[in-house]
Order: C-alpha cells, then sequence, then structure tokens
C-alpha cells in the first residue's frame, strides 16, 4: 500500500495542471477548456470565480470524483509529485485520493455520512491506505481530531455527524482528509456554508496545519478578503477558463484582463474590506450560450470585433499571464480612449 | 427506545378496537343466516332456537359485541361453526405454515430483489439497468397463479425435481419441509423482488448522489465499500421499513399460492371459513391478520428509528 504514496519532488510542483478540458456528455462545447495552474509544496494557489464557472468539476476532475460515464476527458496533461497523472486511470487515482492528495468540500452538513461514528468514519480513511489496525487508526483519529481543535476527542469519536455543529463537523472533514499527511490538499469553499466567525476559525487552522506539514493548497474561493489573506497565487476563472493568473500580489496590484479588472475594482488593494465576487455586470454564459472567442466578451466593456476569435495568452512575468486579445492593460486603455 | 415502543403500543390500541367494531359490525350485516347454516335441511325450530341461545345471537348486538370483545381479550375468540374447534387453535395450527411460507418467499424477496436494485442504480442508464427493469416489471406483471402452475408443469411433471404440492411440518423433517416450499415461497417472491427492486434502485439513486458518498470516495475508499457501506446503509432505511409492510402483505396474500400449491395454510383457513359461512372463525382470521399488520407495521417503525442514529438519540 505504502508505494503508492508519492515523495514530494523538491524542484518539481505537488501539481502541475499543464492542460486540462472537458465537457460534459451530451454538450457540444467544453467546460473547461485549456485549464493551466500549478502549486508547490507549502504554497496556496487561490482559484476565484464566479459560480458555476467551473472550480469544482476541475477539482473533482483532477481527484478523479466526476462519474466516467458523465464526462468526456478532451486534454488532461497533469502532473502530480513530478510523475505523469492520468485521469482516466481510476484504480491510481484512487490509491492517491485521502492518502496524497485530499479534499474538503462547500457543505460540512452533509459531506459526513450520518449512519456512522466519526471516529470510524476517519480510522476508515487510515485504514484504506495502511495496514494500520483498527487500534492504530483509532489513535490515528484521535490525535487528529485534537489536532483541528475538537476537544475531549476521545469522546466526540463516538458521536454522530448529527451531534456536531457546522463548524465542528467542517473540522471532522479536515481531519479526515488529513489524517494520512497529503502532499496536497483542495478546499472547496470550505467556509462559505458556515457563520462568519467560524469562517475565520477554519481558514486559520487549514493555514496553521498547512505551515506544519508543508502540503500544497488549492483554496476555491469566493472571497477576495480571503485570497488577500492567504493566496500565494490566484488563477482567476472565467466561464472554465483561466483568464488570468499570477502570483497575489500581481493580481490585486496589476490585473491585466478585463474580468479581473472588473473584479479588484472595488477592492482596494491588498487590504480593505471583504467583497464577493458579484461587481461585474450580466452573467455567466451557459454552455449553450457560449461565445465563440473570448468567453467574457459578452460582458466585457472593452469587447470589438476581435474578440469573436480565441484571445492570445499573454504573459507579463513572473508567471503572471492573462487571455485576452488587448492585455497589457496599457493597450486596451489607449484603445477605448 | 422502550417508552418509545410503549406509546407506539399505545397508540395501536384504538386501532384495534377500531377494526374490531369493524369486523363484528361487518359479520352483522352480511347477509346469510349461519345458524339456518348448521341447522341442516330440516330446519327444526327447536335446533333453531337452541342454536340462537348458544352462540348468544338473541342479545342486542352491542352486548354481543362486548361479549365477543371480552372474550377475544383473554385469547378466547369462540368456537368454529363447522368444526367445532377453538378458533385459535385452528388459527395456531394453521398460521406457522403460511408463516414459513411467507419467511421463505420473503428471503426470495429480498435475495433478489435488493441485489438486483443495487446493481440497477449503480449501473443506472446501462443495458443491466435496462434488463432488470424490464426483468421486474414482467416479475410484477405475471400473475402468480400462471407463473405457479408454469413451474408446477416445468419443475414438477417434466423434470420430477420437486413435489407439486403438499406440505411438510418443519418440525418433523426440516430440509424435507423447505424443499416441499420452494416453489410456492419462489412464485410468492418474485412479485415481491420486483416492488423491492424498484425501491432499492430508487433509495439507492438518491443515496449515490448524497455528499458523504462523495466524501467516501474522496477517501480513497472501493467502490464496493462506497456502495456497499457508505451508500447502502442509508438506503436501508426504506428498504427495510417497506420488507416489514410487505411480510405482512405476504402472509394476507398467499391465499392463491396456497391454493395452488395445496398448502394447508392460513389462506385454506379463509377459503373454507369465508365459503362454510364460519364467522367466529372468519372474525378470528380478520382479526389475527390485523393485529399482525400492526405488529409489522411497529416493527417497521422500530427498525425505522432503530437505523437512524438521529432518531436513536432522541428516542
Ligand atoms: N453533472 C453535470 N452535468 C452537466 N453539467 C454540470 C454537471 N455538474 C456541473 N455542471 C455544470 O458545470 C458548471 C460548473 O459547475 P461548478 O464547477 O460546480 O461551478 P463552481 O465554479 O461554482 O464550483 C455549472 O454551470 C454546472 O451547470
Ligand atoms: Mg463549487
Amino acid at each position: 500500500m505504502v508505494e503508492t504514496l508519492v515523495e514530494p519532488d523538491a524542484a518539481a510542483p505537488v501539481l502541475d495542471v499543464r492542460d486540462l478540458s472537458l465537457r460534459f456528455r451530451g454538450f457540444d462545447r467544453d467546460l473547461l477548456s485549456g485549464l493551466r495552474y500549478s502549486v508547490r509544496s507549502g504554497e496556496t494557489l487561490c482559484i476565484v470565480g464566479e459560480s458555476g464557472c467551473g472550480k469544482s468539476v476541475a477539482s473533482l476532475a483532477l481527484m478523479g470524483l466526476l462519474p466516467p460515464t458523465a464526462v468526456e476527458i478532451g486534454a488532461a496533461d497533469v502532473r502530480f509529485c513530478g510523475e505523469p497523472l492520468d485521469l482516466g486511470d481510476q484504480a491510481r487515482l484512487r490509491s492517491l485520493r485521502g492518502a496524497s492528495m485530499a479534499m474538503i468540500f462547500q457543505e460540512p452538513m452533509t459531506s459526513l455520512n450520518p449512519a456512522f461514528r466519526i471516529g470510524d468514519q476517519i480510522a476508515e480513511a487510515v485504514m484504506a491506505h495502511s495496514g494500520a489496525t483498527p487500534a492504530e487508526a483509532r489513535e490515528r483519529a484521535v490525535a487528529m481530531l485534537r489536532k483541528v481543535g475538537i476537544p475531549a476527542p476521545e469522546e466526540r469519536l463516538n458521536e454522530y455527524p448529527h451531534q456536531l455543529s457546522g463548524g465542528m463537523r467542517q473540522r471532522v472533514m479536515i481531519a479526515m482528509a488529513l489524517v494520512n499527511d497529503p502532499a496536497l490538499l483542495i478546499a472547496d469553499e470550505p467556509t462559505t456554508a458556515l457563520d462568519v466567525t467560524i469562517q475565520a476559525q477554519i481558514l486559520d487552522l487549514i493555514r496553521d496545519l498547512q505551515a506544519e506539514t508543508g502540503m500544497a493548497t488549492i483554496m476555491i474561493t469566493h472571497d477576495l478578503g480571503v485570497v488577500a489573506e492567504i493566496a500565494t497565487d490566484v488563477a482567476v476563472m472565467y466561464a472554465g477558463t483561466i483568464v488570468e493568473a499570477g502570483p497575489v500580489e500581481r493580481i490585486f496590484n496589476d490585473p491585466q484582463h478585463p474580468y479581473t479588472i472588473g473584479l479588484m475594482s472595488s477592492v482596494p488593494r491588498l487590504s480593505g474590506p471583504r467583497q464577493r465576487l458579484t461587481t461585474v455586470p450580466g452573467t455567466v454564459p451557459t454552455p449553450q450560450t457560449m461565445p465563440d472567442g473570448c468567453r467574457f466578451s459578452t460582458r466585457c466593456p472593452f469587447a470589438r470585433p476581435v474578440c469573436a476569435t480565441d484571445p492570445p495568452e499573454r504573459e507579463f512575468g513572473a508567471g503572471h499571464r492573462a487571455l485576452c486579445h488587448f492585455a497589457p492593460l496599457e493597450t486596451m486603455l489607449e484603445r477605448s480612449a | 427506545m422502550l417508552s418509545f415502543i410503549l406509546r407506539r403500543i399505545l397508540i395501536a390500541i384504538p386501532t384495534i378496537l377500531l377494526i374490531s367494531v369493524f369486523v363484528f359490525s361487518l359479520q352483522k350485516l352480511l347477509p346469510g343466516d349461519p345458524v339456518l347454516a348448521m341447522a341442516g335441511e330440516e330446519r327444526d325450530p327447536e335446533v333453531i332456537a337452541f342454536l340462537r341461545e348458544k352462540y348468544r345471537l338473541n342479545d342486542p348486538i352491542p352486548v354481543q359485541y362486548a361479549h365477543w370483545v371480552g372474550n377475544a381479550v383473554r385469547g378466547d375468540l369462540g368456537m368454529s361453526l363447522r368444526t367445532n374447534q377453538p378458533v385459535l387453535e385452528l388459527i395456531g395450527e394453521k398460521l406457522p405454515v403460511t408463516i414459513q411460507l411467507a419467511t421463505m418467499a420473503m428471503i426470495f424477496a429480498m435475495g433478489i430483489g435488493i441485489p438486483a436494485g443495487i446493481l440497477s442504480a449503480v449501473r443506472k442508464g446501462t443495458v443491466t439497468d435496462y434488463v432488470a427493469n424490464v426483468v421486474a416489471l414482467s416479475g410484477l406483471s405475471i400473475p402468480n397463479f400462471w407463473l405457479g402452475i408454469m413451474l408446477i408443469l416445468l419443475v414438477s411433471v417434466k423434470w420430477q425435481l420437486l413435489p407439486a404440492s403438499g406440505y411438510v411440518p418443519f418440525a418433523d423433517d426440516p430440509w424435507r419441509s423447505v424443499q416441499v416450499m420452494l416453489m410456492p415461497a419462489f412464485v410468492l417472491g418474485t412479485a415481491l423482488a420486483a416492488t423491492l427492486m424498484r425501491h432499492t434502485r430508487s433509495a439507492m439513486l438518491t443515496v449515490l448522489t448524497s455528499d458523504y458518498v462523495r466524501t467516501a470516495r474522496a477517501k480513497g475508499l472501493s467502490e464496493r465499500r462506497v456502495i456497499l457501506k457508505h451508500a447502502f446503509r442509508n438506503a436501508l432505511t426504506p428498504i427495510v421499513t417497506l420488507s416489514a409492510l410487505l411480510f405482512g402483505e405476504l402472509i394476507a396474500g398467499a391465499v392463491l399460492t396456497e391454493q395452488i400449491f395445496t398448502i394447508p395454510g392460513f389462506g385454506k383457513l379463509v377459503v373454507d371459513a369465508v365459503f362454510n359461512r364460519d364467522y367466529a372463525v372468519v372474525q378470528g382470521i380478520v382479526l389475527v391478520t390485523a393485529v399482525g399488520f400492526i405488529v409489522m407495521n411497529l416493527l417497521a417503525d422500530v427498525a425505522y428509528v432503530l437505523l437512524n442514529p438521529r432518531l436513536r438519540s432522541q428516542t
């Protein structure tokens, strides 16, 4: 079992998505198109974007959690810990899931199985990937519950999910995800469903655990305040494409894509009040209404006829890139003046 | 838990009383006079008067009812007008036969219906799912008597593998007893298997899209464990509830199958009693059946609570 755990290669990113395109069967346009992002050990990549733009689908695809019968993966050039990862290889993905790549979800109230004790649910994750005895797995579960800040873990172990609050359940989910010390954690809006006061605690917890274990983290969030606080890098997603990506300071201080600019316009800089991503007028196109060329063109104030063709990817150094005919920003402002 | 069961039993009492009133009055409203039937061709007025007195048929109806209920509570359901045996004894003789038949039918139904339901949910939209649904639909629409006769023709007459009819008490020769009942149990079980399959399928489909099943997969558990442990455990509640209720129906519904395979069970008792206007027996049977239904309902409720940790801790 141990050979399935991948030793992190210090030089390579933990997760390196070089190209990822997929569609749900029955649709004739790709839902995700040419995604590219990577995250290194100890770093945090924040993926931001409006609801429905494909953030969850992308993460689930990487974890192998989309039903193979429902999706068609067009392109998938993905490396995990320096090795190619075949998203069609169910057996390999299963051996990685919960062991070297873990995921926590948006809905702590429904993500735990209501029929089983939380201790057993965590211990099960340990036993699935090692030869640990039930007693050893239980011990790991207690230690992990203590680590995620659950008081009296020996007793809590025997409780059922309904006996815990939402915040506690998310802590249990985190304990379950991290119990095998994964190299990568994908957190899909882990605080969206929680009270504001609890949100900060959960984020702090994830940050502390990351500092301790050095895992790479992908944080999916709506909350630009969270991004400013924890991100090393940011990927801005729009309608299944990454329209802009780069180091967090670049994205906040020098956004290049009109969509990012729209998002940032209400957030002064790296500080200031938290903002939700609702500042750009209009709605995300569905696969049926997806325009040709630039997917943002239907809402872009700078859109020109040329936007009906695929936009080029422009690089601005330090890994900062944007997908737009008119980037960098200066070009755009000149033309619209 | 105990107080929950007691509470449920208390709630059942008015139901049983209501059923007893219904059973008793239906009896009185039915055409045909049992005494005339018993008195035979001559209809001797003295014999008729004697019988009326003996069975208290001259008392006002509420008095007759009170008397009947009073006796019933003490386990005295009266005497069969026909065989002069105590009704309870008759039922006690025939009921175990039918319970054995129903239990075996239930094993068939669950053994076929639940795995088929799980499989067709997991393979939703595939050929497997389609075939399972077509078979289930045929299982529901093939009449029991036809299936029974076909089985007798094939298995007993043509291949001579199993006896076509009869009954061997389980206590006398368990192996032979089970063997003899194999075919009728299968016939009775198939229609239920179809019902169970469809319910299992829909319960599993709901559960398979739940967040906790996704979590189980995210842990890297095998697909088998995800389906049989994490999903099935949560689909179990409606399945167990349904099974308990179906079992009650099985006992009542065994009549036809018992006739086909000439099994001396509850079904035969019902048919004989109704045709002979053996009122006491009919009353007893209806009452016992009703109580049986209520008990199965109670068991279904208890199972429902036991299967749900949240409810379990509240009761
Ligand atoms: N099973 C599915 N079949 C077809 N479309 C789907 C399915 N699941 C998700 N989608 C579509 O994928 C898009 C992206 O969803 P999602 O990744 O959940 O967005 P978000 O960025 O909010 O996480 C949505 O528009 C949704 O309609
Ligand atoms: Mg999402």
